[in-house]
């Protein structure tokens, strides 16, 4: 079993068996061919936890061929604990999004559900890529299905949304080209560990964190360049709208661990300030734009970039938590990092905690952004609309589905038990050592995430029954109660019991962290530019 | 050294072309077919000419006024394949335009032959000789469709401007020749490396006319004014041509006077290299945004791609012009794909130029579409296709000669490019068409389209065979 590439299958599986898909067509069970190719794409994954070493950060599963000899990019795959949950998340959810689009995509239907098999190869292919040219590869090959799927199966505005959305990410990703060229040829290579060993002076540091935070921001989205995501959202199919929250987002949120925090530290310690006053200027005033939303999609695309904002929150409070131990932000230069001293300190575990409640809201909002769209995809096949006035009294015809809309609505507003309520708590907890204040202001997102959400659960669900068109509601059918169970039970699973999931990434952040905290701006002769 | 032998492509291709000749003299209307097989087996017969001799050491002869590197053989033989393959997608585009003509063929030949020469020169003058031929006999094509005011308007420009644009060049050959009393390649080299570049004016005065002479055949600003109306004055087939073929001679132009001949005048003729190009970049991308005619869309994208191959030239360095050659080589493969896509959806009597005439691909034939989508994602620059090892490949050298905010430029101008291209796959996917009517294409062009394509995409993930050659190439040729 070792033997077998399995992050190469995990990547070219889906790819080819899209293409299978196109070729098929829609004649004979393109469907049933895709949830075959979704399924056994998700079984195949399942070995990468089973099979995980938690003890060691070296990455795992490694794959190394040559690829591009003029550039010296190879085919370098490999998993570690941060990457790993990503993969399975992604998997999992593209098999719901095959079961979703089911009854409800009538025409092209072969090309839809290859779209969707592709990204998922493109997708696993970001979080497992140890060479910066293959990932930016991934990273970008990555628009080209989802430009199409927002485009083709999209609503009335889907040709707006779709430019807008490949333009944004394209306008952002440019930049990390021009910082990955940079790089190279300040060190000669591509390779991942290369870049987080190679020492930058600060100057050139800051220009690099600037365009990673462009390139990554745009795809968390953070504040101020979110706005192509309610677009995106409102016009995508509801299986573009899942992939988009639960996995597209968070490919962004995975970059800043991979790239941004270990290949220029200095950087990162230096502009953290900015990265949190974006995060809080996410989660309070986006917050507070979800509130006023009418179409519940756009509301659940706002709450999603408010949650969003702790993860990058939590990323980047580690600088806040550690400048407290070492009266710096990072280790100077020349003193290398101690562990012990932070340890005994209990910073150390604070700034872990901080990175690790991210890794687990990506995680859970990847559950339950995916739930909440899946719910409105629901009642929309019913309805044919997204006005939150044209409900009301939904839960008079539709019971069971109310049961499971409540429960992720409650999730999002983080109700211990929930998912939700780990991955923020971990964070708001954790920023108390970073500032009082910030922790305060994120705190605040528990009052008005509720508020948004349980709003639209009333003004949706409970009352009386509005019109006659929810009168003549149905109920979830065997499909739909699946695929909501089966999220209901993730969201569940991860709120009560989320040591699993802690544990194999605790290592790997611990490593991430100390790389994050140690400076790499003068090695050797400059010393005047130093921190 | 007289050594005829190196010329071997050259001289076999004339013959045969004058073969033709002769035997389309004697063939009925109905046999045309004959002259385009024919003018095929000599495409094909001449390109694995060259490759027979490909490998081995840089040879001069013919009084060194000629040369036989692989560089050359490189250049031959995509221009050589390059032709055989816009052959087979004109042949639709002539027979449904009722020009289904031996003189397309002919013509077309004798500027492949033109661009060979061009490919293999040693001396300014035959350089001058090639480029001739190769204008002349583009100048004519254009015209080709002589009922159709348009075209005959496009050649009328072309010529026009494409002769002061030889004066221009010939001007600065002239100079050079005044300074170095040289002619050949090696000589004015010899004569430029015992200069101090920047400050010897009457050289710098050679060089601006050359390079002037040199950015109007790749068509960059603010020498672009006629690409946009011959492409689309032309006839779709000859524009094919245009758009493709000929960037192959004009890098190996720029190669053998730039780089062999000046190149140690690079600080010089870079800065102007770098004006051109950003300009290029800039506003080849920024009207095309504006075009609804396709033809001219393409036009406006050529001139940016171009001024990608000058920035990328203007590096002097190995992997510069490596990269120069596989983007251009590349470019010219989409390019050609692109124009055939227009060929297959016009037909007689009908013209497919413009973006609505694209519209709701997809549910028309979505193979084609397809095709399509990847050959404007090349175009775009978007992985995994083969467009974006071209521009990684350019801005890895710009950034490597540094020029970081240029390169920085270049990317952010590429977003805006992405714009049209995505406006255009936008019109293919998500848009109704206009008309249903079913889109025929014989074997051959469904088989080389189709390999065109998915060649953006394999050659996107497999880009090291064909940079290696390219690298391999300028090593030989010691650039």
């Amino acid at each position: 079993m070792l033997d077998l590439p399995l992050l190469s299958f995990l990547i070219w599986l889906p790819i080819v068996g899209g293409i299978g898909v196109l070729i098929v067509g829609d004649r004979f069970g393109a469907k049933q061919f895709a949830l075959g190719i979704a399924a056994l794409t998700f079984l195949l994954s399942l070995p990468l936890y089973t099979g995980f070493d938690a003890t060691t950060a070296n990455m795992q599963f490694v794959e190394l061929l040559p690829w591009v000899e003029t550039f010296r990019i190879n085919y370098h795959l490999g998993v570690d604990g941060i990457s790993m949950p990503l993969i399975l998340l992604n998997t999992f959810i593209t098999v719901l999004v095959v079961i979703a689009g089911w009854e409800v995509i009538t025409y092209r239907i072969s090309q839809y559900m290859a779209a969707f098999l592709i990204m998922e190869g493109l997708v696993n292919g970001v979080f497992v890529s140890l060479d910066a040219m293959l990932f930016y590869i991934f990273f970008e090959g990555m628009l080209i299905p989802l430009f199409l799927i927002i485009g083709i199966w999209g609503g009335p505005r889907r040709v707006y949304a779709s430019i807008k959305f490949f333009l944004y990410t394209f306008f952002g990703s440019v930049f990390l080209l021009i910082s990955l060229i940079y790089l190279y040829q300040l060190g000669g290579s591509f390779a991942v560990a290369d870049l987080h060993k190679q020492p930058i002076e600060l100057t050139p540091q800051i220009l690099i964190f600037l365009s990673f935070l462009l390139a990554f921001g745009v795809k968390v989205p953070m504040w101020p360049v979110h706005t192509w995501l309610p677009d995106a959202h409102v016009e995508a199919p509801t299986g573009g709208s899942v992939i988009l929250a639960a996995i597209t987002l968070k490919v962004g949120g995975y970059a800043f661990l991979r790239f941004a925090l270990p290949i220029v530290p200095d950087a990162a310690a230096q502009l953290d300030w900015l990265v949190m006053l974006l995060s809080l200027t996410a989660i309070v005033y986006i917050g507070f734009v979800a509130l006023v939303q009418q179409d519940m999609k756009k509301l659940v695309a706002y709450s999603s970039i408010a949650h969003m904002g702790f993860v990058t929150l939590g990323f980047f409070a580690v600088y806040g938590i550690a400048r407290y131990v070492i009266g710096d932000r990072v280790a100077p230069e020349g003193v290398p990092f101690d562990l012990a001293a932070q340890m005994a300190d209990g910073r150390f575990d604070s700034a872990i905690l901080a990175m690790q409640g991210g890794m687990v809201q990506m995680v859970s909002h990847g559950f339950i952004s995916g739930a909440m769209f899946l719910c409105i995809g629901v009642l929309y096949d019913r309805m044919h609309t997204r006005d939150i006035n044209a409900y009301g009294g939904v839960v008079n015809r539709m019971p069971m589905f109310a049961a499971f809309y409540v429960l992720f609505a409650m999730a999002n507003t983080g109700l211990p038990g929930t998912s939700g309520f780990v991955g923020e708590f971990m964070v708001i907890l954790a920023s108390f050592k970073a500032n009082v204040w910030v922790a305060i202001l994120a705190a605040t997102t528990l009052i008005v995430g509720a508020a948004y959400t349980l709003w639209l659960v009333k003004r949706v669900m409970f009352g009386d029954i509005r019109n006659g068109e929810v009168a003549e509601l149905q109920d979830i059918n065997q499909r739909e109660f699946i695929m909501l169970a089966l999220l209901a039970g993730a969201v569940l699973l991860l709120g009560l019991w989320p040591q699993p999931l802690t544990d194999v990434m605790e290592v790997s952040i611990e490593n991430l962290l100390m790389q994050a905290l140690q400076s790499k701006a003068c090695v050797g002769a400059l010393v005047g530019g130093c921190l | 050294m007289v050594n005829i032998a190196i010329a071997t492509p050259e001289i076999f291709l004339l013959c045969t072309i004058c073969l033709i000749l002769l035997i389309d003299l004697f063939l009925k209307e109905d046999c045309r077919m004959v002259t385009y097989l024919l003018s095929q087996v000599a495409l094909l017969a001449t390109a694995l000419l060259v490759y027979s001799r490909l490998g081995g050491e840089k040879i001069t002869g013919l009084n060194d006024m000629y040369v036989r590197d692989d560089l050359g053989s490189v250049l031959k033989i995509s221009i050589l394949l390059l032709a055989a393959g816009v052959f087979v997608y004109a042949r639709k585009y002539l027979k449904d335009k009722n020009l289904w003509k031996s003189e397309f063929f002919l013509l077309a030949l004798f500027a492949v032959l033109g661009m060979m020469v061009m490919a293999s020169a040693n001396s300014l003058l035959v350089i001058y000789l090639g480029l001739e031929l190769l204008a002349l006999s583009m100048y004519t094509l254009v015209a080709f469709n002589r009922d159709d005011g348009r075209s005959s308007e496009a050649a009328m420009k072309y010529f026009v401007l494409g002769a002061i644009a030889s004066g221009l060049l010939l001007y600065g050959f002239s100079i050079l020749y005044g300074l170095s009393g040289r002619l050949d390649i090696a000589g004015v080299a010899a004569y430029v490396s015992g200069q101090q570049v920047m400050t010897n004016l009457p050289l710098l005065f050679a060089l601006v006319f050359v390079v002037a002479g040199i950015a109007f055949k790749f068509g960059a600003v603010p020498f672009h004014m006629w690409v946009p109306d011959v492409y689309q004055g032309a006839p779709t087939a000859v524009t094919m041509f245009l758009g493709s073929v000929p960037k192959v001679a004009a890098l190996a132009m720029l190669l053998r006077v730039l780089a062999e001949s000046v190149g140690l005048a690079n600080p010089a003729w870079a800065q102007m290299l770098l004006v051109f190009g950003l300009l290029s970049v800039f506003l080849g991308n920024l009207i095309a945004i504006a075009q609804f005619n396709l033809k001219r869309m393409f036009a406006y994208s050529t001139i940016a791609h171009m001024g990608f191959i000058l920035l990328g030239a203007l590096s002097g360095s190995t992997e510069g012009y490596s990269a120069a050659l596989f983007y251009t080589i590349t470019y010219a493969m989409t390019a050609a794909g692109g124009f055939a896509i227009l060929v297959l959806l016009g037909k007689e009597g009908f013209e497919a130029e413009t973006l609505d005439d694209i519209k709701g691909l997809n549910e028309r034939n979505p193979w084609y579409a397809f095709i399509m989508m990847l050959l404007l994602f090349s175009m775009a620059g978007i992985p995994p296709t083969v467009g974006f090892y071209a521009k990684l490949s350019i801005i890895q050298a710009v950034m490597q000669a540094g020029y970081l905010w240029p390169a920085v430029f270049m990317v952010v101008m590429s977003v805006i490019g992405a714009f049209y291209y995505l406006r255009a796959i936008k019109m293919m996917y998500f848009d109704k068409p206009d008309n249903s009517d079913p889109i025929n294409a014989e074997l051959d062009f469904n088989v080389l389209i189709s390999v065109n394509g998915v060649l953006m995409v394999v050659l996107g993930i497999f880009p090291s065979a064909l940079m290696g050659i390219c690298s391999a190439a300028m090593v030989a040729s010691h650039l």
